[in-house]
């Protein structure tokens, strides 16, 4: 049990964190045919669009009600309803995915009031979804606003009807699952001949496809009607426990047993999924996927002596700091400084003895006598700067190529991190040997 | 209202973009209003703010805000540092729901303490926010205090997002430097051959492209007030000879307001192209002597720019015919609307349109004289058109910013970043060099053949 402690510095030094509206537009991406709009001033859109960006290495269609001095003072649902009818008007959406920043909420206007108004006001609307996230950038982080994202697609969406479809099974997916990740869960949960809605999903929309024509909001991603439609399915799987409010929605709605998977990297906690599938389908576990099993825990032997011991520090959102914590001690290693964004159910299961929300600074104050740095892209300079060798996780991803095809859960995926991070000890020990051996170590640049 | 206040920064009588509009689009200014809700990009005038200020290297910058500011946006230019790196650091409030409700001047004047005592930085710059704004956050008497207290240039800048677009945030900066900054402390010594560059923000390493020019002409430059610059030249920047305003007019206010106090002559100009880079060696030096260097600095200048000049045609000679008919789609604005264009007509390629966003109406003219028949300027050009373009083959490669590559890309389209993402220095006659070799790159990389090819069962 890790016990939880907040920074208490006034001035945050190098952030880890990303803000709640990012996180929610991120996941209003995993929609089909779907617009992402901050109800917020520009700017704020124009910085999360860059990062979007530089991380996926795609177009991302992305948009903004442009709010202003004198409509932050008058109110902010003219330009909503504007910037409503100018989306459906060029861009056809099937869905609108509206985040609110702290200048709304900060006044505390009633937005699901103004949509209301808004399609009165217009029929020529009644096609397209519209759904309201409520994600002040002064709370939270990136995972809380993911999270409230999807609770108000199942919210909005799902229709109340208990006509149970055997095979359907709803996959909730946590904002620390990449596209990669989700692919191998569709596979996963295919294999067992169970028909998996996946929400949000990032793999339909951001794996990185070319596609034949252009248009302007996402491509692929969780169809409206298949959300719809949840309410008929056998259960939800709730993939990290920010995915358990949105679960419970459609519980309540719909009598839709929850499993909450608070993790998914690692031997057992993937044996835990795989069972649950073999339960649920009533199938046996197929050939393939006990074969990747077989894989792992040669994987697991060959490379625990390189984890044994060692000391890490990471820096990551609730979730994703939960699985790799949670892989890296099964393999024997330490955590030895955890820093996360935000407050979760998650931070007292992190196998540390404390969890600090906080900052990339207090990473780095923390790391100095540790062997690993994991991070974010922006956890690269410390890794420098400490002569770490690191290892990147999370979001953003701007300085390596193929953040959307990094698959680090299943067996596969514990697999493959087992060989990467442990190739990573590997080469530092023999640096290490190497420069016992009489030459100096490079000194890492400032 | 600051619609109101930052009325007369608009009142700019030196700035071309503003002598072309009418009295009417003249009061509206550059800006929040003309942004269409749902149909906009772009940054806010906090984003403009900080890339004009960020530069000087050995500050700290610290936003008053809520972490989509900083935390969304910190440490993501290419503006190089040959030195100190607290610039880098992102320093923010990070402001709670507390704050939102109490107010954040406490918090503010805590963080400003944290960070001089434990980084010593000759100054703070710090940035109003949106919501730190409307909740009614004095950030100017909180520096105010915080200097007196502190003994240190805490300076504010008052350019919250919402008060309008980059554009705004880059003049409210400038004059943030005009208030706190320029003129506050005076150079042990001056040359008679001392100039500032204003708008050239080290992208890359652009500035490092173009300072052994002005080293073997005997140039001093006293600071580049936006790129690797040092909080102490700036101070002195008031006693250079000559402003030369790089590639922008957005600084615009304060190169007027430096003649109107100091008598500093400015003049705008460029370093993209050969053409271009000559041109403003030969105007910084004439100025120069005008103001009293040596006459014979004219003389090596000339022979410096037909030296260089020799070099980067040598140096060219392998790639040009690969170059010679290409057509170039440019989708960057400003300046480099038509600066660019000079650059690639060198290596015989054709220019087939021009995004002249952001754009003075000599920006514009110029570009549309350039490219004569063969190109059009364009205004904006949704990004539906140029992947429509793009997969039309009109041109054979695209130059854009970041925003804009996953459309070149998806189109199968070779792309090259012109833009502040970029890993190139493009200044100066090396910058020339490194440019078109980087076209040629791109060009002629196998990729694009092999992507267009059908797999074999569907041929
Ligand atoms: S628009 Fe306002 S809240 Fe958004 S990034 Fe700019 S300053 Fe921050």
């Amino acid at each position: 049990m890790a016990s939880v402690a907040k920074s208490s510095k006034n001035c945050t030094v190098n952030p880890l964190k990303t803000s709640q509206p990012l996180g929610g537009a991120s996941a209003f991406m995993g929609l089909d045919g779907c617009l992402p709009m901050l109800h917020a001033a520009q700017g704020c859109t124009a910085f999360a669009l860059v990062l979007l960006v530089r991380h996926y290495r795609e177009a991302i269609p992305f948009q903004t009600t442009a709010m202003n001095e004198v409509t932050t003072i008058l109110g902010g649902k003219d330009n909503l309803e504007e910037a409503i009818l100018n989306i459906a008007k060029r861009a056809q959406p099937k869905v609108i995915g509206i985040c609110s920043n702290g200048l709304i909420e900060a006044r505390g206007e009633d937005i699901r009031g103004d949509l209301k108004l808004i399609r009165q006001r217009h029929p020529e609307l009644d096609g397209i979804a519209l759904i309201y996230a409520k994600t002040p950038d002064y709370k939270g982080g990136f995972q809380d606003g993911w999270a409230a994202a999807v609770t108000a697609m199942v919210d909005e969406l799902v229709e109340p009807d208990f006509a149970r479809h055997l095979h359907q099974i709803n996959i909730l997916a946590g904002c620390h699952l990449t596209p990669a990740d989700l692919e191998e869960i569709r596979d996963t949960v295919e294999a067992f001949g169970l028909e998996p809605i996946i929400l949000p999903d990032i793999a339909g929309s951001l794996d990185g496809h070319v596609a034949d024509n252009w248009v302007q909001t996402t491509m692929g991603g969780t169809k409206l009607d298949d959300i719809r439609r949840m309410g008929c399915s056998v259960a939800t799987l709730a993939l990290g426990l920010q995915m358990e409010p949105a679960a419970r929605v459609i519980e309540t709605r719909c009598d839709v047993p929850v499993e909450v998977f608070p993790r998914l990297t690692g031997l057992l906690a993937w044996d835990n999924f795989v069972a649950a599938l073999a339960r649920l389908s009533g199938k046996s576990v197929p050939a393939s996927i006990r074969r990747r099993r077989s894989q792992l825990l040669d994987a697991m032997l060959d490379g625990h002596f390189y984890f044994g011991q060692k000391k890490i520090a990471i820096a990551a959102e609730p979730d994703l700091l939960l699985g790799l914590t949670g892989f890296l001690t099964d393999m024997g290693a330490i955590i030895a400084a955890a820093v996360t964004t935000t407050d979760s159910a998650a931070l007292p299961l992190v196998p540390s003895q404390g969890v600090r929300i906080g900052d990339l600074d207090d990473l780095e104050q923390a790391a100095t006598d540790c062997e690993l740095l994991i991070c974010h892209s922006h956890g690269a300079r410390i890794a420098e700067r400490l002569g770490l060798p690191f290892f990147r996780a999370g979001f953003p991803l701007f300085d390596r190529l193929g953040a959307a095809h990094k698959l680090s859960i299943g067996y596969r995926g514990t697999r493959d991190l087992i060989f990467e991070i442990g190739n990573l000890f590997i080469a530092a020990d023999s640096h290490h040997h190497s420069a016992k051996g009489g030459k100096d170590a490079p000194v890492a640049s400032h | 209202m600051s619609q109101h206040k930052h009325q007369d920064l608009f009142d700019e009588p030196a700035c071309a973009k503003n002598r072309d509009k009418d009295d009417k689009a003249r009061k509206k200014g550059c800006g929040g209003k003309s942004l269409t809700p749902g149909n906009a990009a772009g940054g806010c005038a906090f984003d403009g703010a900080k890339i004009v200020l960020q530069p000087i290297t050995d500050a700290a910058h610290l936003v008053h805000g809520p972490i989509a500011c900083e935390g969304n946006s910190w440490d993501s230019r290419h503006a190089l540092s040959s030195g100190p790196q607290l610039y880098r650091t992102g320093f923010t409030t990070d402001i709670g729901e507390m704050d939102v409700i109490y107010g954040g001047e406490k918090r503010l004047f805590r963080a400003i303490k944290e960070i001089i005592s434990r980084f010593s930085p000759p100054a703070v710059f710090v940035y109003q926010t949106c919501v730190t704004a409307m909740i009614g956050d004095d950030i100017e008497m909180v520096c105010k205090v915080a200097s007196e207290r502190f003994g240190l240039p805490v300076i504010p800048v008052n350019a919250p997002g919402f008060a309008g677009k980059k554009n705004l945030g880059t003049k409210l900066a400038g004059e943030a430097l005009l208030k706190y900054v320029i003129g506050t402390e005076e150079p042990e010594f001056t040359t008679p051959t001392d100039i500032n560059l204003l708008g050239e923000y080290n992208v890359s390493g652009d500035l490092w492209a173009v300072t052994p020019l002005f080293q073997r002409l005997g140039i001093r430059l006293v600071t580049s007030i936006t790129g690797d610059a040092r909080y102490h030249q700036v101070t002195k920047a008031h006693r250079a000879r000559v402003n030369m305003m790089v590639c922008s007019q957005a600084l615009i206010n304060v190169a007027r307001k430096m003649e109107e106090r100091w008598g500093i002559p400015y003049f705008e100009g460029s370093f993209y192209g050969v053409e271009a880079t000559g041109t403003s060696l030969r105007t910084i030096a004439k100025m120069l002597v005008e103001r009293g260097a040596e006459a014979d600095l004219i003389g090596r200048t000339e022979a410096l720019i037909a030296e260089e000049e020799a070099r980067v045609a040598t140096a060219l000679v392998p790639i040009l015919p690969a170059l010679k008919g290409k057509k170039v789609l440019l989708y960057t604005g400003g300046v480099k609307s038509w600066s660019m264009i000079s650059a690639l007509h060198y290596a015989g390629m054709i220019v087939i349109g021009s995004s002249t966003r952001k754009a003075t109406k000599e920006d514009k003219v110029r570009a549309e004289a350039l490219m004569g028949e063969e190109g059009e300027t364009i205004d904006n050009l949704p990004q539906r058109d140029m992947y429509r373009k793009l997969k039309n083959r009109e041109a054979d490669i695209m130059l854009s910013g970041g925003r804009t590559q996953f459309v070149a890309l998806k189109a199968v389209t070779p792309w090259l970043d012109s833009n502040q993402e970029r890993h190139n220095a493009y200044a100066g006659y090396d910058g020339t060099i490194t440019l078109l070799r980087e076209i040629h790159k791109a060009l002629t990389n196998p990729v694009f053949a092999q992507v267009c090819t059908p797999a074999p069962w569907e041929m």
